[in-house]
């Protein structure tokens, strides 16, 4: 059921810096990671460092924020959000998916493309900082929306909830040293690197 | 009616080497446009689509407010900054500052403080209330304070787009610069 918060290590990139090249370029893969991931990760530890918080598991901390100091929201989120956001990505990604997740797409929204245009809509529509989601809800559908800020679908205060199986950050930081005011074009170039053997496996682990 | 792009103040490369001429370029000539685009396409057979910008902000929502107070928040940002800017404010409105916050330094420290720890996009505002005391707001996203029936003296914009060709994920030393081209004739115009 994971690691305790106090136990949490700063996880290595699944690859390097560059192996996301030419869809997300390598000063910003450095700078996302080792500055802004890096920043939540520690903020987190020290909003939670000597308190209940540490003893318990961030999942479960994710659901209850309600109730937590909102520094623990914001870093929280901000950890957990981008350890997914790096594993569903890779330099062998794109395509189409395959599998359980495939068929639960369509089932759930007729064609891979009608999902990816809920998805792209979401991304661009999100006001500001913010991910977009494809989520399973607990009655084991599929569901896109999107959150602001470090918010995720597994908190409480979120309108769509459910648990995440694949996220893409729109947050400036994620996308303007290469695509400035463009976030459409980096919402394109995403889905050449999606990772969907992890959604995948994301999604057999949110149904089980 | 439609609005228009206000020209800016400066030419773009007059910030340098705070501000860069391509951040201007970016933040000016497509952001601040594409809100006012943006703007101007929404407001149609809309009850806003003969009011002021300054009703937009006061009385809209969602997305014609995001936009309308996005086009009022920009056209306000560049008149806080001036390449000839920088120092401290002076006349009635420093003796405010004085009298609200302690000192211009405790008042430069407060609003610094505000704008480093604003989560995700926003601005921060000094502005001044019915009765003339300042206050120092915090705003996500579009967020103006004419929706608080407070008046907005001066504003820092820290959506990432505003630094991050120039200064990355160092929010900080973008705000350190912001001191150096404040335009203080800004607000100092408004608080009388």
């Amino acid at each position: 059921m994971g690691t305790l918060i106090k136990d949490l290590q700063f996880d290595e990139l699944p690859y390097t810096f560059e192996a996301l090249e030419p869809y997300i370029d390598a000063l910003t893969m450095e700078i996302h990671y080792s500055r802004h991931h890096k920043a939540y990760f520690d903020n987190l530890q020290a909003a939670t460092k000597g308190t209940e918080m540490a003893e318990m598991h961030l999942c479960e901390l994710l659901k209850n924020i309600s109730k937590y100091p909102v520094a623990v929201r914001n870093n929280g989120g901000g950890h957990y959000n981008h350890r997914l956001f790096w594993s569903v990505m890779s330099p062998n990604g794109g395509g189409l998916p395959q599998g359980s997740v495939a068929q639960a797409i369509t089932n759930q929204f007729g064609t891979f493309e009608s999902f990816k245009e809920l998805f792209n809509n979401a991304a661009k529509t999100r006001f500001g900082s913010g991910w977009a989601w494809l989520c399973v809800k607990d009655d084991k559908s599929l569901c896109v929306c999107s959150t602001p800020n470090q918010d995720n679908p597994l908190m409480d205060v979120a309108d769509c909830k459910g648990k995440p199986v694949l996220g893409l950050d729109v947050w400036e930081h994620a996308y303007y040293l290469k695509y400035q005011n463009k976030r459409p074009d980096y919402i394109s170039a995403f889905w050449n690197v999606v990772n969907w053997e992890e959604v995948e496996k994301r999604y057999l682990k949110a149904i089980a | 009616m439609s609005f228009e792009l206000p020209a800016l103040p400066y030419a773009s490369d007059a910030l340098e080497p705070f501000i860069s001429k391509e951040t201007i370029d970016y933040h000016y000539g497509k952001h601040h446009n594409a809100y006012l685009t943006n703007l101007n396409k929404l407001i149609v057979g809309t009850e806003f689509e003969h009011a002021s910008l300054d009703e937009i902000v006061s009385k809209s929502d969602g997305g014609i407010y995001n936009n309308g107070a996005q086009v009022w928040n920009h056209s306000f940002y560049w008149k806080c900054l001036s390449p000839k800017g920088g120092g401290q404010a002076g006349g009635k409105l420093l003796e405010a500052i004085v009298r609200d916050f302690g000192s211009f330094d405790a008042f430069k420290e407060q609003f610094t403080t505000a704008a480093a720890t604003l989560f995700g996009a926003g601005w921060v505002w000094l502005s001044k209330d019915s009765s003339g005391l300042l206050h120092i707001t915090k705003e996500s996203n579009a967020g103006n304070p004419l929706k608080h029936a407070l008046t907005p003296l001066l504003t820092i914009d820290v959506w990432e787009h505003a630094y991050y060709i120039d200064k990355r994920n160092l929010r900080p030393a973008y705000i350190e610069d912001f001191w150096k081209l404040v335009n203080w004739e800004t607000p100092e115009g408004l608080y009388v």
